[in-house]
């Protein structure tokens, strides 16, 4: 018997069953890998911040050394805190609610570091990255930065070694006390604090530079605190440093 | 066994490969060899999952070929092949996550892709499983080839890299050489494209 696939009521039902089956479908598949794909995510963040610290992410088990080297702090009015809840694996809108998060942690090659998320916008999407920035919070350690859906071969190269290890060693200052580390077009870079770009990829570059100014600056309340070296904290400066930045 | 391989399933199979080339001759998924081409692995990545992608929404489609109403043929086509994309990227990123996130930029890139939609239309609803399935390869590796070839140039003129390792001797470079920055740009894909077309054609002058 030949079915008469062209009226109107087995259209309808095609449709329906069709996008029903496939609901159902697609449905299961995302609850039934949910547990192991955000797993997946939390692991990937954390080999994130290590690669920022210098670490190759795809040569060690970044949990265990995670655990052992790294921890998640909040920066508070009194100063760090450990957090304590689950790992976070984006902190854009942390970072807005005014939630800091500072990782503690050593480099690969043993130095004291802290580690600040940014988080800003590329070409196509989202960008991200991990900054590691020495104990005297003036100078960069080490990065890490990645993209949702940047251009293959052309924005997509920010996530190579060799464009995020042009960071390491830049003083993130200026004279005028802001943020002076930027991105500049492929081949420009002339003072200290700047690093070339990607050829071809403007907008990304630029999308970093801004990524990295932005992110930076919102820990301003981080970098002005004054360090706790052996000082248990608070330490009596950092309040001072918040009261002339009122007045300002 | 000699059913499988007849001579028309061997077309179907070898036809996208050179005569009937996806990206020269139908000249479809023009748009992605664009985007993914400035350097080879990409390229090659592109290209593989394509040809998975659209040898099995071929086969899907193939199989529902005698129910689907006509009228909403191309909706159910694009429900097929969203729907196993995503799928496949969801199954990626929970068990090979490192291939996911390579993937990623191109899931929207693979769901888009003009060749897939074509060859579901215009094979896949006439022909049963097995021949739907080697084409679906055919036209995959056709449009890989393409993308290979692209990728190629655009990566060794504009770069002087192939895979991200150098090899336009630094002397060239100290000789005055420099990469080629029109080959970064995405325009210069089509015109390597539309050397390709003009060289392929001028070989199979019968087509």
């Amino acid at each position: 018997m030949k079915m008469n696939t062209n009226g109107n009521v087995y259209t309808f039902c095609y449709a329906a069953v069709m996008v029903i089956i496939v609901a159902f479908l697609l449905a299961f598949v995302a609850s039934a890998l949910k547990e192991t794909q955000e797993a997946n995510v939390a692991n990937d963040t954390k080999g994130q911040i290590l690669s920022a610290l210098g670490y190759d992410k795809d040569a060690i088990d970044v949990a265990a050394v995670f655990a052992e080297k790294v921890q998640d702090n909040v920066f508070t009015r009194e100063g760090f805190k450990a957090y304590e809840g689950n790992f976070n694996t984006t902190y854009g809108s942390l970072i807005k609610s005014g939630e800091l998060h500072v990782f503690t942690g050593m480099t690969a090659g043993g130095e004291e570091a802290y580690v600040i998320p940014v988080v800003g916008r590329g070409l196509w999407g989202g960008l991200w990255g991990y900054i590691a920035i020495n104990k005297a919070k003036d100078k960069v350690l080490g990065t890490y930065f990645y993209h949702e859906s940047e251009t293959a071969g052309l924005g997509a190269r920010i996530s190579e070694k060799w464009f995020q290890d042009q960071f390491i060693g830049k003083p993130i200052f200026g004279e005028d006390g802001t943020v002076a580390l930027t991105v500049v077009k492929a081949g420009a870079a002339q003072s200290e604090n700047e690093v070339d770009g990607v050829t071809g990829a403007t907008l990304t570059s630029n999308g970093v530079a801004a990524m990295v100014k932005d992110g930076l600056t919102a820990y301003k309340k981080f970098f002005q605190a004054c360090d706790e070296e052996e000082e248990p904290l608070p330490c009596e400066e950092t309040e001072v440093c918040e009261e002339t930045d009122v007045e300002q | 066994m000699s059913k499988l391989f007849s001579d028309e399933n061997k077309a179907a199979f070898t036809n996208p490969l050179n005569v009937n080339n996806p990206v020269t001759v139908q000249v479809l998924g023009i748009c992605s060899a664009l985007a993914v081409t400035s350097q080879l692995k990409p390229a090659i990545v592109m290209g593989l999952s394509v040809t998975v992608i659209t040898a099995f929404s071929n086969v899907i489609i193939s199989l529902l070929r005698k129910t689907i109403p006509n009228r909403i043929r191309i909706i159910v086509q694009l429900v097929v092949v969203a729907a196993l994309v995503t799928i496949v990227s969801q199954l990626l990123k929970a068990y090979v996550y490192d291939v996911s996130v390579q993937l990623s930029v191109y899931v929207g890139l693979i769901i888009t892709n003009c060749i897939l939609m074509g060859r579901l239309e215009a094979f896949a609803m006439q022909n049963s499983p097995w021949p739907s399935f080697l084409d679906g390869i055919g036209n995959g590796l056709g449009y890989a080839a393409i993308l290979v070839i692209v990728g190629f140039f655009r990566e060794l003129f504009g770069f002087g890299t192939l895979f991200g390792y150098q090899v336009i001797p630094q002397f060239m470079y100290d000789a005055g050489y420099t990469n080629n920055g029109m080959m970064v740009m995405p325009a210069m894909s089509l015109i390597i494209v539309g050397l390709v077309i003009w060289a392929h054609r001028a070989y199979n002058k019968e087509s």
